[in-house]
């Protein structure tokens, strides 16, 4: 199951079971509390963070504008050094790509640096179905893949796990996957990250291919930069002879002194350093060092249709940087898994009803998993207005419209089941629009109060389950207002 | 100084005492205050839950009860007791207006609700910013603790607006609230839609609450303090939700109940 997920019910359903489960909550309030609050520090140590902010901004947006110049301009680059770029529209393009180019050097296995691009194609299953095994070296991403688990979080994917259940993965899965791990392995973390790297070197060492992602790619010279805090992705990097870097397109920046900017707002927002510990940049190859054969594998898979949408296209400007998921309130009570994809948390719920659409039912109840709060968009170091994109795409669950599916402008019928929410709309919408209406309306919810009860049928029920209904007032207050002349005739 | 009390449909229905405290807080500051009957919502249900087009008149509504005043000078602001609504005319407002130009309709909407948007204030903001005073001369011998609605916060920036007014009333002993600035739980709709995890949200403030051992949990948004004042009677808390604007317009003649 892991990878995949097709077919998750929506939002409100598995976020049911998370909120009920109170380790797990206990965990991620934990894990989120701590680093919201280390980021926060690490942040106001600059002056300039919201000039940072602005430029991230602004360079992401002005990127975005020329997408298809930059790109170009990549795909010459990365030649001229040596390198192969490959193009792919969707996820399938993308995948066979791969596979080809790993037949191509005769090997059945590949070792891995975390990528969330290759996790959104579903390469491991991918791959698994034509008989090459990809090893996940990023200490994280091992947990999940041992665990036959999915992710939860974009820079913790196992942030879901406590130091228990690593031992108990590791001591039960390491041995079908390579080297076993210790005996009489413990859960303390110096024993635990020792087992990890004796598991992972045999692999780097035998390892001829490399699968990468990257955080962002230099159109000017055709470098390919990883973020990383292990070590684990540069010897990925590094020792196989065939390298396959597998990215979205919006991941470009057109020079190196942009990098200046994503370094230093990347790291501080994410893990809350000041500099991560790791920066590895590649350009295609050079004799007798790093990799022989260097290829960039494209991929579009629904990019270029949220570049299409004026509201939406701002997700794009995303850096990955977690930040989001660690204030949203209900990331920490829903986990990541509720979001059904792996961009889970507030930048997931806009993301992937765009890449995907909103026609599956998780991807349709995604824009309403956000109470509107407005944390995800003050800590957003390319501050993407995460509520406005919600927002935008509620309006495209409710009342449809125009978007633009694999290049061609289509027009989306409402969803189902919004019915009866529709037409309470509308109905409030005329009340509101006539006031001697509401009025009315008031009138007969007081003369009646008496009767209302505490818990109501209907779509109140999921309100009244948890918290009781204020009590209807004797008189509104336009009727007191009327009555006393704004409470000048005595009268309280 | 005139105003024009735009007191919500929210407040309207289901909390006039917030409108009569509110009232009674600027009459004795000396503003005249009208509240023009014709006023019903300003659409941040239908805009929120993804009905913008269906938002749209209910803005124009807005604008056409509000505006002539503000034209003739019969008003010099409009002033509302709750942190959302004050949000979705000031933020929202002129969203709205670009989205139609985007659409190809043209600067009709944008151009009706120009005016209105600037001088829309949440009560906080307008007693602090537009009148200067932080003592409005209220008496409340309560504990009481703060919650910074989300609007409130980060949507209009209210800051310590309420805390400066809170701290200058006679008697009231102020309890910091743990984890102050993280959502309630409310999100209109999302406490239906969401219910399981608005609910535990909505606990985990309350329990917050309760440990301050205040006995008044104050915001300046009814609507939060509906979810807030629900859970708390359901979790058979000792706490009572008051509006802000009721702890203000109490004084030692005339205390709140
Ligand atoms: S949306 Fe913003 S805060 Fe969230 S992961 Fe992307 S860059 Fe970071």
């Amino acid at each position: 199951m892991s990878g995949t997920f097709v077919g998750m019910p929506a939002f409100p359903k598995a976020a049911h079971d998370a909120v009920r489960n109170t380790t797990l909550r206990a965990n991620l309030k934990h894990a989120t509390h701590t680093i919201r609050d280390k980021r926060a520090r690490a942040v106001a140590e600059l002056d300039d963070w919201a000039a940072l902010r602005e430029a991230g901004k602004q360079i992401k947006d002005h990127t975005l504008r020329h997408l298809d110049h930059y790109l170009v301009q990549l795909e010459e680059s990365v030649t001229a050094a040596g390198g192969t770029v490959h193009w792919a529209r969707d996820a399938d393009e993308a995948n066979r790509i791969v596979t080809r180019l790993v037949r191509e050097t005769g090997e059945s296995e590949v070792v891995k640096v975390k990528s969330m691009a290759t996790q959104e194609i579903g390469l491991n299953e991918h791959l698994e179905a034509e008989g090459i095994r990809a090893y996940e070296t990023d200490l994280a991403e091992l947990i999940v893949q041992l665990g036959d688990d999915r992710p939860s979080h974009i820079l913790v994917p196992a942030i879901h796990r406590n130091r228990g259940e690593i031992r108990d993965i590791f001591a039960q899965e390491m041995g079908r996957w390579g080297r076993p791990a210790p005996e009489g392995l413990t859960d303390t973390p110096a024993e635990l990250a020792e087992a990890a790297r004796l598991h992972l070197r045999e692999k780097f060492l035998r390892a001829k291919v490399g699968v990468s992602g990257a955080n962002f790619m230099v159109a000017e010279t055709g470098t390919l930069v990883v973020v990383e805090s292990e070590g684990n992705g540069r010897m990925c990097l590094t020792l196989p002879e065939t390298l396959i870097s597998v990215v979205g397109i919006e991941k470009i920046v057109p020079t190196w002194q942009d990098l200046e900017v994503f370094l230093q707002t990347l790291p501080r927002s994410s893990t809350a350093e000041r500099m991560n510990p790791y920066t590895s940049t590649w350009t295609g190859t050079t004799d007798g060092d790093g990799p022989r054969t260097f290829h960039l594998v494209l991929i579009d898979n629904g990019r270029t249709d949220t570049l299409a949408d004026e509201v939406g296209r701002q997700a794009l400007r995303c850096i990955r940087c977690s930040a989001c998921l660690n204030v949203c309130p209900v990331y920490e009570r829903a986990g990541g898994h509720a979001y059904g994809s792996v961009y889970p948390g507030p930048i997931g719920a806009i993301l992937s009803p765009q890449l995907r659409g909103t026609a599956s039912e998780i991807d349709a109840s995604l824009p309403y998993a956000s109470s509107l709060c407005g944390a995800c968009y003050e800590v957003c170091p390319v501050a993407i207005d995460i509520p406005e994109v919600l927002v935008h795409l509620r309006e495209r669950v409710v009342e449809g419209g125009e978007v633009t599916l694999r290049g061609t402008k289509v027009t989306l019928k409402p969803a189902k089941g919004h019915a009866a929410e529709r037409a309470a709309m509308r109905a409030a919408r005329w009340a509101f629009t006539h006031p001697a209406v509401l009025a009315t309306g008031q009138r007969m919810a007081s003369r009646t109060r008496r009767f209302h009860p505490r818990t109501v049928p209907g779509p109140g029920r999921a309100w009244t389950a948890t918290r009781d209904l204020p009590q209807v007032p004797a008189e509104s207050f336009r009727d007191w207002w009327q009555r006393t002349d704004g409470g000048k005739e005595g009268q309280k | 100084m005139r105003v024009a009390l735009f007191l919500t449909c929210v407040n309207d229905t289901l909390y006039p005492d917030t409108g009569r405290a509110v009232v009674k807080l600027l009459t004795r500051l000396g503003v005249d205050v009208d509240f023009p009957a014709a006023q019903t919502c300003c659409g941040q249900p239908h805009y929120n839950t993804g009905y913008r087009r269906q938002a749209e008149p209910l803005a124009r509504h807005y604008s056409d009860v509000f505006g002539p005043g503000l034209a003739s000078g019969d008003y010099d602001a409009i002033i509302t007791p709750s942190g959302s609504c004050a949000a979705m005319v000031r933020e929202l407002y002129p969203r709205m207006g670009e989205r139609a130009r985007a659409e190809g309709r043209g600067d009709r909407l944008a151009t009706t609700l120009a005016p209105v948007i600037p001088k829309t204030y949440e009560l906080t903001e307008f007693l602090v910013d537009v009148l200067k005073v932080t003592d409005v001369g209220a008496s409340y011998p309560h504990k009481v603790t703060y919650h910074p609605t989300c609007h409130g916060l980060r949507s209009l920036g209210l800051g310590d607006r309420p805390l400066q007014l809170l701290r200058a009333v006679k008697g009231l002993e102020l309890a910091e609230l743990p984890g102050a600035q993280e959502c309630c739980g409310f999100g209109g709709t999302f406490a239906v839609k969401n219910s399981d995890v608005s609910s535990a949200m909505g606990a985990d403030k309350v329990r917050n609450a309760e440990s301050t051992g205040a006995d008044v949990l104050c915001a300046a948004d009814n609507s939060c303090l509906m979810h807030i004042g629900g859970t708390m009677s359901r979790l058979k808390v000792g706490m009572r939700p008051v509006h802000i604007a009721e702890i203000l317009a109490s004084t030692e003649e005339e205390p709140h109940v």
